[in-house]
């Protein structure tokens, strides 16, 4: 059958009982397939495609998908079919069957409709460009996240799945850039410097008074905007227009009273009294939502948080700036704020003074500066003491460091953890936040391990020392080269003999020392899953003993680290040598420490590992797995072809960061996956596990040479 | 091979640029620079006091031009070694030629600076080999001496050479840091953006662009500046604002100007550069 010939509807049929297994669910799929059958070949794929990406992740969206699919298609762009279909699976991964399935049914109100059949502006395409663009905007390093609405809670900027209020791809991108610049607008121009809850507590009806603000608000704000960016400020003006948004002359002449550059958040609620009692004016397209709850949370926490972080520093800064200790514990003298000279920057830029003498602040100082400045207009002098010895409690405000091994011991929580994405094969797309992974300590083993090890294999050592030995930096003397710093007198007298002879002279007479300067950073991935308990952990840990030292003869940069977990809730990496820490008695121990944990689930680690090396500067990066066997893990679907597949991805994702993967396994079986995951010639079997130690060394001197 | 080689210098002269022996290249027009501190006086009493100068800071911040300022002043000729990773002592010092059968010593820059009493600008020097840090060494303490091995001599400094160094701390690596031992033998000057009202007028007065134009180049360069740690690995250096002004005072549009003079070159990634775009067409 050619390829374009449409399904019919019996066949459709067919392969929907498999991905929607009708056998056990009993779906009616009759209609469906009719409905179907009349379709191009090229729509049945895609639809059947996504339903079968779909029913991976759960039968029942698929079916409401199905259901609703093939008439949507028809006046929606597929990419925003797409979006939409991905937001229910994270939706489930989320919070479950329930709210994805509310997304699948509210389509329209997902699509913030108007234009369905739109070059839409998707969020996760426009995301890179939108955070840096706030980013480079002045003011506090907000972030960016999909969320119900536009709004912002302050510190996070929060847009829509999708934006498509207009039928033009790039308006549609210029009507998201704009919202996100209104809400950065309120966070810049001090939107929160008022207390708008309290404030509209006086009026019988708080959410109507709310709205009127807002649109005063952002009245106040365009002008800002039309101040400062005036290039934005016309594009806003044009969407204005193409969307038939106008102001009411009552709501121009409110627009006038607020151009003032001097206006504040105090004159929109002042001007509300007047306003409340009129209509309420139609949304301006970019306006968004203001959500004072949400605002009001974020910057209580933040700004009891800044001032203690605020004076804190300040003490450290007037520490190092006295250098000599400070008399008899005299109380720290308060630090003085300046407005810097002619400053071209739409924010007052303050400089810091401290007896008379300007402090440069550091580059977290400066931004605390600018934080607190938005949030209360100026730095109130009770900000500048600096904090007394003990006056504030370390652990309340710097950043929460929680012990991995106490999270485990309450009820579960995901405070302070990382998350990593995981590739779902059947999806054909990743689920989000899907691992929780946190480092840990291995207990270091203070015992003879080591010094055993050492002795047991004496005599490989002495080998492996030699063999590295040649490898180190060693300059190497090119001779007769066109250039270099000295003359090599064998090729002049050739060529001066050359030129009695009446042969032409080659100009190739000098030495160059040349130097291959090794610049390697490696890191060492090891299994500390439970099926390497016994002889295959001995021979980890004395493998792990002999790349030690012998790395150390060559000068690399190496890290290790074990990993290991229990689903996704709970992947775990065990440090046991950063790549900066040196090779001392404490990671001889660690090493000796390793103990077999759980089950091997790999893609968040090879994630997190690759970030870790990604860090480092070096011109050659390895990643070095050693291995038992192929990824598992419990109850967790992951054994099998999802978790190869998810490995397989995260090399992927690895080498796209310009690290080499390569991995080193004894199971015997790894010729049936391990191609397939780390590619034809990168991955060695060992036979025997007793030769891991003597061959790990070898293999790594091969791979770098 | 194109290295900064003693051979360069003997090309003769063509068409209409003129070629000229590094000791005697003296700056002779008055160059534009606008102090920003006291700069000025702190290199000219390092001079009198034969101590050597290191200039810190982000790169176009006008480092370069304040040597090319200060040999002006100074009356001194100044020659400008830009260090790469396969610069070695003897590109700096001097080697041995093979002429028609014999072979001829020829100076290096370095080596030339010392003999004729010029000022020598060492320019990135983290990126030379670090072999070249120990011929400078003798060079840069009171013993003002340049060891020249391979002639068996010792090579004294002439009372007016002048040796300065630029290094760029921005580059967080620890291969391209300057080794206490280096950097403690010199009088340290720290060169930053300067200030906006500063940096508008060397804009405007370089480029020749209007004022209102040069502000508005100044904001987008904060903007760009803002983004330094998050995605961009260094800002937009006043010399690209001149860059992006003197398109514009030729009557390329600022969009466009922004885009050429100054996104394009400060960043391949593509989010990034349509994010600065969007800034720029936010202002202009």
């Amino acid at each position: 059958m050619a390829a374009d010939t449409p399904l019919t509807a019996e066949q459709i049929e067919h392969d929907l009982d498999v991905c929607l297994e009708l056998e056990f669910t009993f779906l009616n799929i009759g209609g469906i397939s009719q409905l179907l059958s009349v379709q191009s070949r090229e729509e049945q794929e895609f639809l059947l495609g996504w339903t079968r990406r779909i029913a991976t992740t759960n039968i029942q969206i698929a079916y409401q998908f199905l259901r609703r699919a093939p008439d949507l298609l028809k006046r929606m762009d597929r990419r925003v079919m797409e979006t939409w279909a991905l937001h229910a699976m994270d939706t489930y991964d989320r919070v479950g069957l329930h709210a994805a399935m509310q997304i699948i049914r509210d389509v329209n109100q997902f699509m913030q409709h108007k234009h369905a059949h739109a070059a839409a502006a998707v969020f996760d395409d426009v995301r890179g460009i939108l955070l840096n663009f706030v980013h480079g905007l002045s003011g506090r390093a907000l972030k960016l996240e999909q969320g119900d609405a536009a709004y912002t809670d302050s510190e996070t900027l929060y847009l829509p799945a999708v934006i498509a209020q207009l039928p033009d791809a790039n308006d549609n991108f210029s009507l998201s850039k704009a919202m996100v610049a209104m809400l950065w607008a309120q966070t810049r121009y001090g939107t929160f410097q008022v207390d708008i809850s309290q404030a509209l507590h006086a009026y019988p009806d708080e959410h109507h008074a709310l709205q009127l603000f807002h649109s005063l608000e952002t009245l106040r704000l365009e002008a800002c905007i039309q101040r400062e960016l005036p290039g934005l400020f016309r594009d806003m003006q044009g969407l204005k227009s193409a969307l038939g948004q106008t102001n009411t002359p009552v709501w121009s002449s409110y627009a006038e009273q607020l151009a003032n550059p001097e206006s504040t958040a105090g004159d929109c609620l002042r001007l509300l009294e007047k306003a409340y009692h009129g209509p309420l004016p139609d949304p301006t397209c970019y306006q968004g939502e203001l959500r004072p709850e949400a605002i009001a949370a974020c910057m209580t926490a933040r700004v009891e948080r800044e001032k203690a972080l605020f004076r804190i520093k300040l003490a450290q800064l007037a520490s190092d700036a006295s250098r000599i200790p400070d008399e008899a514990n005299a109380s720290p003298r308060p630090f003085e704020i300046r407005e810097a000279l002619a400053s071209l920057a739409s924010l007052p830029s303050l400089e810091l003074v401290l007896d008379d003498i300007p402090v440069t602040p550091p580059d977290d100082v400066r931004q605390l500066m600018t934080s607190i400045q938005l949030d209360l207009g100026n730095i109130p002098d009770e900000y500048l003491v600096p904090a007394g010895p003990g006056e504030y409690d370390a652990m309340l405000i710097e950043e929460k460091t929680i012990d991995p091994n106490e999270v485990w011991q309450g009820t579960y929580h995901e405070e302070g953890a990382f998350f990593y994405p995981e590739w779902d094969f059947g999806r054909q797309h990743y689920r989000k936040n899907w691992c929780v992974m946190r480092e840990r300590e291995v207990t270091p083993v203070y015992d003879e391990f080591v010094t055993q090890t050492k002795q047991k294999h004496a005599g490989l050592l002495k080998l492996l020392r030699k063999t590295f030995e040649a490898l180190r930096d060693e300059n190497r003397m090119l001779k007769r080269q066109a250039q270099g710093d000295e003359i090599d007198i064998d090729a002049l007298v050739e060529s001066l003999a050359d030129a009695s002879d009446g042969r032409e002279m080659s100009d190739r007479l000098f030495i160059r020392a040349h130097r291959n300067e090794r610049n390697i950073a490696v890191m060492f991935m090891v299994d500390m899953s439970g099926s390497t308990r016994g002889w295959i952990n001995d021979a980890e840990r004395e493998s792990l003993v002999l790349l030690c030292e012998t790395l150390e003869t060559l000068g690399d940069r190496y890290a290790i680290y074990g990993f290991s977990g229990t689903t996704r809730k709970r992947c775990e990496l065990y440090r046991i040598k950063q790549m900066d820490e040196p090779y001392n008695d404490t990671v001889r121990a660690r090493i000796s420490g390793i103990r077999p944990q759980d089950y091997t689930r790999m893609g968040f680690a090879i994630r997190h590992l690759s970030k870790l090396l990604h860090g480092v500067e070096a011109r050659t990066k390895l990643l070095i797995t050693l291995s038992d066997g192929r990824p598992d893990d419990y109850n967790d679907n992951y054994r099998g072809r999802y978790g190869i597949e998810d490995t397989r991805q995260a090399l992927i994702e690895a080498k796209r960061l310009g690290i080499h993967p390569f991995c080193i396994t004894i199971d015997q079986e790894a010729r049936e996956y391990l191609p397939h995951m780390y590619g034809a010639v990168n991955y060695t079997v060992i036979d025997e596990v007793p030769k891991l130690p003597l061959k790990v060394a070898g293999i790594y001197r091969r791979l770098t040479m | 091979m194109t290295k900064p080689n003693a051979v360069a210098i003997e090309i003769t002269s063509t068409m209409n640029s003129q070629s000229v022996a590094p000791e005697e290249y003296f700056v002779e027009e008055e160059p534009y620079y606008e102090s920003s501190g006291d700069e000025i006086a702190v290199f000219e009493a390092a001079y009198r006091n034969k101590l050597p100068v290191l200039l810190k800071g982000p790169t176009g911040c006008g480092k370069t031009r304040f040597m090319e300022f200060m040999a002006w002043r100074l009356k001194r000729p100044l020659i400008t070694v830009s260090c790469h990773d396969d610069l070695t002592a003897s590109d700096l010092v001097g080697r041995f030629l093979v002429k028609g059968g014999e072979t001829v010593w020829v100076d290096g820059p370095l080596a030339r600076s010392v003999r004729s009493g010029a000022i020598c600008y060492l320019d990135e020097i983290v990126e030379a080999r670090k072999d070249t840090m120990v011929v400078i060494h003798p060079l840069a303490d009171d013993r003002r001496v340049l060891p020249m091995e391979k002639l068996g001599a010792l090579l004294e400094a002439d009372d007016d050479f002048c040796l300065a160094i630029s290094y760029n701390p921005g580059y967080q690596s620890v291969l391209k840091d300057l080794k206490q031992s280096t950097r403690q033998r010199f009088v340290a000057l720290n060169f930053e953006y300067p200030h906006a009202e500063l940096e508008r007028r060397i804009v405007a007065n370089e480029s020749g662009v209007a004022a209102p134009i040069a502000e508005n180049l100044i904001k987008f360069a904060h903007m760009t500046r803002n983004l330094k740690g998050s995605g961009l690995e260094e800002g937009a250096s006043t010399r690209l604002l001149v860059h992006a002004g003197k398109l514009i005072a030729s009557g390329i549009a600022p969009v466009t100007a922004c885009r050429s003079a100054i996104a394009q070159a400060i960043t391949d990634d593509d989010d990034m550069l349509k994010a600065i775009q969007e800034l720029s067409s936010s202002l202009f």
